[in-house]
């Protein structure tokens, strides 16, 4: 599979112990213009978006990723059959609304019976829709609106992270001499006049004795 | 060659109209036919294949726990029947799907006879669709052979 790069496309995560249906909801989910990945278990699902189970030492196969670090994929949403051994859906919903890192992520619950009481409670805890199989294509056209959401959602919350980065003021100790300008501008206004005014690159050079008073621009990571 | 395609197409239309109107297949089926396209050009058969195999090995299941010489576990034959019902249901086999429910109604019941009767129906209730599906497909490769497109049958 490797690393998902963003892209404009919705990645769901489909989780369903049958074979048919998760054929089913992969083409569903493909024709809706998504990116599908499937496993058959609410374990399986937990382990792809990084979130191991503590008790799941003695599973060799499963990788050894820790939840900080494990950000290569985005999910945009999850959605889950409601009946499957061990895990049922409404366990992984739970695990996945506990969770710092997931709880964003909508979750929809999909069953092939109409109990209003299991309807109730998936949505008492977090579900954002609950569909009865079999799901039709006019179905996932509501998923749209919140999948959009969390795409937009973290999108911002990048770039705020990103912005908020760059703005640590420059110090300096002769800052009478040098106009202290967000980093984000001082880089665009060095990209754009690589030849700084002559009063302003000389005040900088007096003033720029060693390393540790600017800062590297280098160490920046941003990652697109 | 125009003719031909167009008694085909005739034949073909009239042919799957029949499937829904003698209840061998509801508005699934026209759902499932969505799916397919120019990407997916072989998902409808695909699909059914998949549902004809679940069906060989779910009724063998039901048959084998029914089997039991002394008492039947009506739980194992209630989860067959619940995963049968829920892929006729998926494709669009309306009676296969309805055989389904009766079905499991005689295993809450425990209703042995019932069961019975009911895993006999449902054999052949699969074993006829299949054939019908069959003679469908087959339709549609005349139709392209004979150079014409298959057309889009709208049931109301």
């Amino acid at each position: 599979m490797g690393i998902v790069t963003e892209s404009s496309q919705f990645h769901v995560l489909a989780v369903d112990d049958s074979l048919f249906d998760r054929k089913m909801i992969e083409r569903l989910l493909q024709k809706s213009s998504c990116q599908v990945t499937t496993v058959d278990s609410g374990s399986k699902a937990l382990e792809f978006l990084g979130l191991r189970e503590s008790d799941d030492i003695n599973d060799p196969n499963a990788p050894s990723t820790s939840p900080q670090t494990h950000q290569e994929v985005e999910i945009n949403l999850i959605i889950t059959d409601y009946c499957m051994p061990g895990m049922t859906g409404y366990d992984l919903l739970k695990k996945v609304k506990e969770s710092a890192a997931f709880k964003s992520i909508p979750v929809v619950i999909m069953s092939s019976e109409n109990v209003p009481a299991r309807i109730s409670r998936c949505l008492e805890e977090g579900a954002e829709e609950f569909f009865l199989k079999p799901v039709k294509l006019a179905d996932l056209t509501k998923l749209k609106p919140h999948m959009m959401k969390t795409k937009l959602k973290k999108e911002s919350e990048k770039l705020a992270k990103e912005e908020n980065a760059l703005l640590i003021p420059v110090i300096e100790e002769d800052s009478s001499v040098i106009e202290i300008l967000p980093l984000s501008q001082e880089l665009e206004s060095e990209q754009h006049e690589p030849m700084l005014s002559s009063n302003k690159r000389k005040a900088m050079e007096e003033v720029i004795s060693t390393d540790r008073s600017r800062p590297k621009y280098n160490d920046i990571t941003t990652s697109v | 060659m125009d003719a031909l395609v167009a008694q085909l197409q005739m034949q073909f239309r009239d042919y799957t109209i029949s499937l829904y109107q003698q209840g061998f297949l509801d508005d699934q089926f026209t759902e499932l036919k969505k799916l397919q396209d120019e990407g997916s050009p072989d998902f409808v058969a695909e699909v059914l294949s998949l549902f004809f195999e679940d069906c060989v090995k779910l009724i063998g299941n039901m048959a084998r726990a029914l089997d039991q010489t002394g008492t039947v576990d009506y739980s194992q034959v209630g989860a067959s029947v619940h995963q049968l019902k829920g892929s006729s249901s998926s494709v669009g086999a309306k009676r296969v799907k309805g055989l389904c429910v009766t079905f499991k109604e005689y295993c809450e019941a425990k209703n042995y006879e019932g069961c019975v009767r009911c895993l006999q129906q449902v054999d052949i209730e699969y074993k006829t669709l299949k054939t019908k599906l069959q003679d469908m497909f087959n339709l549609e490769k005349q139709i392209i052979q004979a150079g014409g497109i298959v057309p889009q049958v709208d049931i109301n």
